[in-house]
């Protein structure tokens, strides 16, 4: 039997088994509208519809963390979220954190400090860090403890991720 | 050149930071067919019968796989091939894939499962361990010969007059300490994404630190030759040794892709990555330490039984690692010990950092720190002066090289303020040490062969570029980065100027994987001396354009002539190409240029290149690692044999509420001796790493299991240290240069996890006063001790 084509597999599937809306996402300043399943997370409407795959799935049930986006500027869970309900909010994803390809300096710190290993975190704590960057002036030791602790990472130990932002609140004074 | 010892930035963190970065899970293939495994929900059963009907009828179902579509078993070893790619007649853990449903769409492959209609006969399930030795009517692999019980694998070993050793002690202490399951937590689940094309070649894309096995292992299993499968290893979201073993889903994977000539893609989710497990054995180890006041440790007697779970993955290496890690970093003149793997019916277990090491090496420290105790000495003052001596043989007849570890305790306990704290603290907080010992890669290939362990192409064309091509697999700790590096160093280029292919079984020349701490000892060594030989041919035409006369060239193989020191010289008969060959041809290599000290002159690094392509074209070198001939002629006698040992210091401070039991690592000051640290940034990188996970497992860190099934089987349950549990951190990496070491490198991936746990347990110790014999050190486990011990007062 011939396979049929991917796109229209996918629409009967939604069809079929769930109900259908047309979502339509601002992604990174980008009008996103697509028509899926009206249970779609955020998270899967980022990686499949927009095709932005820098938002990472590690759990898909909201304890890992990898998957924050921004949402009105805020660090949500995006597995936790269905794409319908952020419609009129500004989503900002690691893709959309540099202005014309330069590094913002929690990106740049990040890696100069060694703060990457693996990278499956890394947007979380990019997007996390710019939160907390972008809220408080100077963060104390335990906000940043706080702010990189709703991500999980295995590799670094979470030191020189500290660091990274620590680096950048010095750079400030 | 400098990048040697610089702090370089990781190769990767621009894509990695901005998100560009493709791993396995984000590369897309043309219309995929998405594949869902039923998974068993007995711990042992027999399949009696699998009804597709309603599946296969289902619109938008491609094609169902079961056990019968796969002749061949697999496993990472040779000698324990017992895994099948889907469970056949029998399932033997809760989770063991069954049944494969490839669909077009996620959605469509999910509920099909639930259409498949499995009958089975539930099997009385061997789930304690110390239980499997018993004989019993219905064993877990009644195809392995020989046996009436559960027993995987025996492994035993005795050196020296261990009777004695205890006779010549000043006090023998002896326990029985208990280890629970723990897992890798990796964040990125397992995934494999199969392109094929029209000729039915298959293109892997897999989630893997070993690209070369899943290689192997997919050829072997779905008996296509090995030359129409290319694995790839895409950026991977961390190891740790849970992504160390080919798998069961890759094999389905590509079976799937053969049979309908489509793309396939599986992912799995977090609880099945729980499912798949191939986390640290936990164990249950009886031992025995003789030590004298004056003399040190006299004899070491050890009595270990490991729960492999299931199958074989590892478990045969993990069985003797439990013992013969035990070999360093102290003189131990007496040494025995024996080791049972056995089957039950619960996930497999496999390698994990610190493989088979950790465990015992608690047992061990702990041990230590009660002997210690017993004679009333200082522990960090004791263990100074009884460390192996440089250039020595162990027992077992490891080869001892460099040996920095006497000096780095002392700085250790300097840093620390040892002397001011230990037996002098307040009630409730406390000092202690723990020592470790650990291989910079097996000097044993899995695949018994004479091909080196490790090679690397070297290639540079007219614009001056470099390329090196490894099969290494960069798994987040920095491969990729360390053999540019090598080149970098070499060559006095830039980072930038040396890009790496990496992990494709395609384009680059063998190496055998992202495990047992191998990478940077022997990728590493291979890089260089492929870096070497390319300069030859630069150096040749520099002089050339210099008109100068080149210095008569020395033998690429450097003496191996620092054994002789040794006591008792094994035979060295093999010619391989020298680790370390010295570079002595007159020139200095640094910022693209190459000059000529006595002359005064140089010229530039892109004309010289130009020059040397002149007549032959591309620059074309390979450069290998091969492991000296080391070991004994006994039993297992290759087991743990490494051309250099790590061996690490870790002085930990802990604050113990004797009203909860709760312990907090406040502070740890770690001494890591790996040899030349080559890049600073990166070997923090993994000190740190290690510490969070070895601070996991002392912890919290702790798999449940209810009739087999996995309890805890998520981030919420399985809890893992956060950036609050973490200590204040104090490294030191000052380590004296290994001889045969890249640059005079050794291994840090691994080497500090073991000895963190028992010297948090020693300080308890010092705190409060309960000697911890099992891991976790959760609150409960120490409030108890606590009211035992008031209760005995």
């Amino acid at each position: 039997m011939v396979g049929k084509a991917a796109g229209n597999w996918r629409f009967k599937d939604k069809v079929l088994n769930d109900l259908v809306e047309v979502v339509t996402l601002n992604i990174n300043s980008v009008s996103y509208s697509r028509a899926v399943s009206s249970l779609m997370t955020l998270s899967h409407f980022i990686r499949e519809e927009c095709d932005l795959t820098g938002t990472k799935i590690g759990c898909d049930r909201g304890e890992c963390g990898c998957c924050s986006v921004l949402v009105d500027g805020k660090p949500i869970l995006a597995c936790l979220v269905l794409a319908k309900f952020v419609q009129d909010a500004e989503i900002t994803t690691i893709e959309g954190i540099s202005v014309d390809g330069q590094l913002t300096p929690i990106q740049e710190s990040m890696v100069e400090n060694g703060a990457i290993q693996c990278g499956f975190c890394t947007p979380s704590m990019v997007l996390n860090a710019t939160h907390l960057l972008n809220t408080h002036k100077a963060p104390s030791k335990n906000q940043i403890k706080k702010c990189v602790s709703g991500t999980i990472c295995r590799c670094t130990g979470y030191t020189k991720i500290e660091k990274a932002i620590e680096k950048v609140v010095e750079g400030r004074e | 050149m400098n990048t040697i010892g610089s702090r370089t930035i990781m190769k990767g963190s621009l894509e990695k930071v901005t998100g560009a970065a493709k791993y396995t899970d984000d590369i897309k293939v043309k219309n995929p067919l998405y594949i869902k495994l039923l998974r068993s929900p007995h711990a042992f059963a027999k399949i009696v019968s699998i009804n597709l009907d309603r599946v296969i009828a289902l619109e938008g179902v491609k094609c169902v796989v079961t056990g019968a579509d796969f002749k061949n078993t697999f496993g990472v070893l040779p000698i324990s091939k017992d895994e099948p790619a889907l469970a056949r007649d029998v399932v033997r853990y809760v989770g063991e894939p069954v049944v494969a449903v490839a669909a077009e769409t996620i959605g469509l492959a999910k509920r099909a499962l639930d259409l498949i209609d499995i009958k089975y006969i539930e099997k009385r399930a061997h789930l304690n361990p110390s239980h499997s030795l018993r004989k019993s009517e219905d064993r877990i692999h009644p195809e392995l010969p020989n046996r009436e019980n559960n027993l995987h694998k025996h492994v035993e070993q005795s050196f020296g007059d261990l009777e004695n050793g205890f006779e010549n002690s000043d006090t023998i202490v002896s326990s029985e300490f208990t280890f629970p399951s723990v897992t890798h937590a990796f964040t990125e689940p397992h995934c494999t994404v199969v392109e094929i094309s029209g000729d039915k070649e298959l293109k892997i894309y897999s989630a893997t630190q070993v690209p070369h096995y899943v290689h192997r292992a997919v050829s072997e299993v779905l008996e296509v030759p090995m030359h129409k499968v290319r694995v790839i290893k895409p950026y991977l979201g961390g190891g740790f040794g849970g992504k160390s073993d080919p798998f069961p889903h890759e094999m389905v994977a590509a079976k799937v892709a053969l049979l309908t000539g489509r793309n396939t893609k599986i992912t799995f989710s977090r609880e099945e990555v729980f499912f798949s497990h191939h986390g640290r054995h936990p164990s249950k180890i009886k031992m025995k330490l003789g030590v004298s006041k004056d003399d040190g440790l006299k004899s070491l007697e050890g009595n270990i039984l490991i729960d492999g779970g299931a199958y074989g993955s590892f478990g045969v290496v993990t069985s003797y690692y439990n013992g013969v890690l035990l070999q360093g970093p102290y003189n131990l003149p007496n040494f025995s010990f024996n080791c049972d793997r056995v089957y039950t019916n619960k996930p497999m277990c496999g390698a994990m950092r610190g493989h088979g090491g950790v465990n015992p090496r608690f047992a061990m420290e702990v041990l230590l720190d009660e002997a210690c105790t017993n004679l009333g000495v200082d522990p960090c003052e004791f263990r100074l002066g009884h460390f192996l001596k440089p250039y020595s043989l162990t027992p077992n007849e490891f080869r001892i090289t460099s040996v920095s570890v006497n000096s780095g305790l002392k700085k250790a306990m300097a840093k620390s303020k040892w002397s001011e704290k230990y037996g002098k603290l307040p009630f409730g907080k406390g000092i202690g040490v723990g020592c470790g010992f650990f291989i910079s890669g097996s000097n044993l290939p899995i695949h018994w062969n004479q091909m080196p362990q490790s090679s690397v192409r070297l290639t540079i064309d007219f614009d001056g570029g470099v390329t090196l091509y490894s099969g290494a697999s960069d798994i987040g700790q920095g491969s990729d980065t360390m053999l540019a590096m090598m080149a970098s160093e070499v060559l006095g280029l830039p980072m930038d100027m040396i890009k790496v292919v990496s992990a494709d079984t395609r384009l680059c020349p063998i190496d055998l994987g992202s495990y047992s701490s191998r990478v940077t000892f022997m990728a590493g060594n291979a890089a260089r001396n492929a870096a070497i030989r390319v300069r030859k041919i630069l150096a040749k035409a520099a002089y050339e354009m210099l008109e100068l006369k080149a210095p008569k060239e020395k033998d690429a193989n450097v003496d191996i002539d620092f054994f002789k020191q040794g006591q008792n010289p094994p035979k060295y008969d093999s010619p391989y190409l020298g680790a370390n060959p010295k570079i002595d041809d007159g020139l200095t290599f640094s910022d693209q240029k190459i000059s000529e000290a006595q002359a005064g002159e140089s010229v530039d690094y892109i004309d010289v290149v130009r020059r040397a392509l002149d007549f032959g074209g591309a620059l074309n070198v390979q450069g290998v690692y091969s492991s000296p001939k080391l070991g004994g002629t006994f039993k297992g006698a290759g087991a743990g044999l490494s051309p250099a040992y790590s061996m690490s210091v870790f002085i930990s401070e802990v604050d113990v509420n004797p009203s909860t039991g709760a312990v907090k690592v406040e502070k740890v000051t770690c001494f890591h001796d790996c040899g030349v640290a080559l890049n600073p940034l990166a070997v923090e990188g993994q000190l740190e790493g290690s510490i969070h996970m070895g601070l996991g497992q002392a912890l919290m860190e702790r798999i449940e299991h209810t009739e087999g099934a996995v309890q805890n089987a998520s981030f919420l349950n399985y809890k893992i240290p956060s950036a609050f549990e973490m200590p204040e951190i104090e490294l030191i990496y000052d380590g004296e240069a290994e001889v045969e070491g890249p640059f005079g490198a050794k291994e840090v991936g691994e080497g500090a996890l073991a000895p963190f746990i028992p010297s948090i347990a020693n300080a308890v110790y010092d705190a409060v006063g309960v000697r911890v014999r099992q891991l976790p050190m959760s609150a409960d486990v120490i409030l108890s001790a606590l009211r035992e011990k008031e209760g005995k007062k």
